[in-house]
């Protein structure tokens, strides 16, 4: 602090010495500083009309490249981007859209392809039940006629050898009563005896 | 000069460089004005260098103008609507020049053209000149409804009204003092610890050990006017914003 202050001073001179030609010591409200170097720097209007005029041509040109060649490139840029990204989404949810109507689409089909299936099962096993079926009524029919046929014929052997028996019958009995009697019993009387005993 | 070494106030010189003396005005080149224009051109080229290749996913460059951007332009639709959006490239544009010249001040021998009261006004004023001529042309005398909040008695008037056209007269003041102050007693500050270090060396081996203290401030306090430098920016920015919004809605 004491070696400032000293250095301070001394420089008072040679300082004021560097400006006497712009302006005199007119402001030295501002203490200390004020008086070792003239006016406080920052509130010399000296030097204001200068600063103002550059300030309003650098900001005005500032102003005037921003607003028409920076801006419109950033928010170009900015809103490209928005733009890519919202329209990347909707590709995205139009994709995924897609998808799941594909794979509704996919569960549809293989849902049908099932009941399809099993209709096809069911009516194959139908028609192979009515085939057997058919085929077993066919064949019990052919087996009934064959029973009846054989029936029949058993029956008319059966006819056929009563009817022989009455004969074999008479025949013995006339033999028999041939050999025990030795005489000839007429036909007729035998075979009634025969039936009456047959009977 | 040993002196300048030690004299905080001497970062704030104007230096004339090209004189120029127009109708009795001094309306030199100065070293304000060399980096006035130095602020701008490298605003610009960063802004402009940095989008050049308009990719779609960003570089890091092209990032930070995008976050300026947007950052920007959030700030603004918060404070004043979509209809403020009109004045975005105003907003964005001072942001930017304050931005710019706050970080550009932080470097050792610059110059910073908004430690100077004039410089600051001169951005303050086109702020509430925007917002009266914006706020008449927009709202005729409607505009003035700003003074006249609703739902205050009559009575009540007499008292509230010179109360809000003073703190309205007051923003242009506020908003550059704000700004100005800070830039100029960081600095000060800087200075005037760094000039420690340099008296301190100056006496011997015990003064070497001693400057550690005041150099390490100096080194704090440069993240700290870096940290002042965004926040001023900002807050520059975000006051332009609240006073535009009133230009569109004056009656709050």
């Amino acid at each position: 602090m004491f070696v400032t202050s000293a250095f301070a001073q001394e420089s008072a001179p040679a300082a004021e010495g560097a400006h006497t030609g712009t302006e005199g010591d007119t402001h030295s409200g501002t203490g200390v500083p004020a008086e070792a170097h003239g006016t406080f720097p920052p509130f010399d209007p000296a030097t204001f009309p200068s600063q103002l005029l550059w300030l309003a041509i650098t900001f005005g040109l500032f102003y005037l490249f921003l607003k028409k060649v920076v801006m419109p490139r950033l928010g170009g840029i900015i809103d490209v981007r928005s733009d890519r990204i919202t329209q990347d989404l909707d590709q995205a949810a139009k994709l995924k859209g897609e998808a799941d109507a594909a794979v509704a689409a996919y569960e549809q089909e293989l849902l049908e392809a099932k009941t399809k299936a099993n209709a096809i099962g069911q009516q194959a096993n139908d028609a192979a039940k009515a085939e057997a079926e058919t085929a077993r009524k066919k064949i019990e029919a052919a087996l009934d006629k064959k029973l009846g046929e054989a029936e029949a014929s058993i029956a008319s052997i059966k006819a056929k050898a009563m009817k022989e028996v009455g004969t074999i019958a008479e025949d013995t009995a006339s033999a028999i009563v041939d050999a025990l009697v030795g005489g000839k019993a007429s036909k007729v009387e035998i075979a009634a005896a025969v039936k009456s005993v047959a009977r | 000069m040993a002196a300048d070494k030690v004299d905080p106030i001497h970062q704030f010189h104007i230096v004339k460089l090209i004189p120029i003396n127009i109708g009795g005005y001094d309306l030199s080149f100065t070293n304000s004005a060399l980096f006035m224009v130095a602020t701008v051109a490298i605003a610009s080229a960063f802004l402009y260098l940095s989008t050049s290749s308009r990719s779609l996913i960003p570089g890091r460059l092209q990032s930070v103008s995008e976050m300026a951007y947007e950052f920007v332009a959030n700030m603004l639709r918060d404070a004043a609507g979509t209809q403020g959006m009109k004045f975005f490239p105003f907003v964005f544009s001072l942001f930017m020049f304050v931005l710019v010249a706050n970080l550009l001040g932080l470097f050792p021998y610059f110059f910073t053209i908004t430690s100077h009261i004039i410089v600051t006004f001169g951005l303050a004023a086109l702020v509430i000149g925007t917002v009266i001529v914006y706020g008449f042309m927009k709202h005729g005398l409607g505009f003035l409804k700003l003074f006249v909040p609703k739902g205050v008695p009559i009575l009540m008037m007499v008292l509230v009204v010179p109360i809000e056209v003073i703190s309205f007269v007051s923003r242009p003041v506020s908003l550059s003092v704000r700004l100005f102050a800070n830039m100029l007693a960081g600095h000060i500050t800087l200075k005037v610890f760094s000039g420690f270090v340099v008296s301190l060396s100056a006496l011997g081996a015990l003064g070497v050990a001693g400057s550690v203290l005041p150099l390490a401030m100096a080194v704090a306090l440069t993240a700290l006017e870096l940290l002042v430098a965004l926040l001023q920016a900002y807050v520059f920015a975000v006051l332009t914003c609240m006073y535009l919004n009133d230009a569109l809605h004056p009656s709050h």
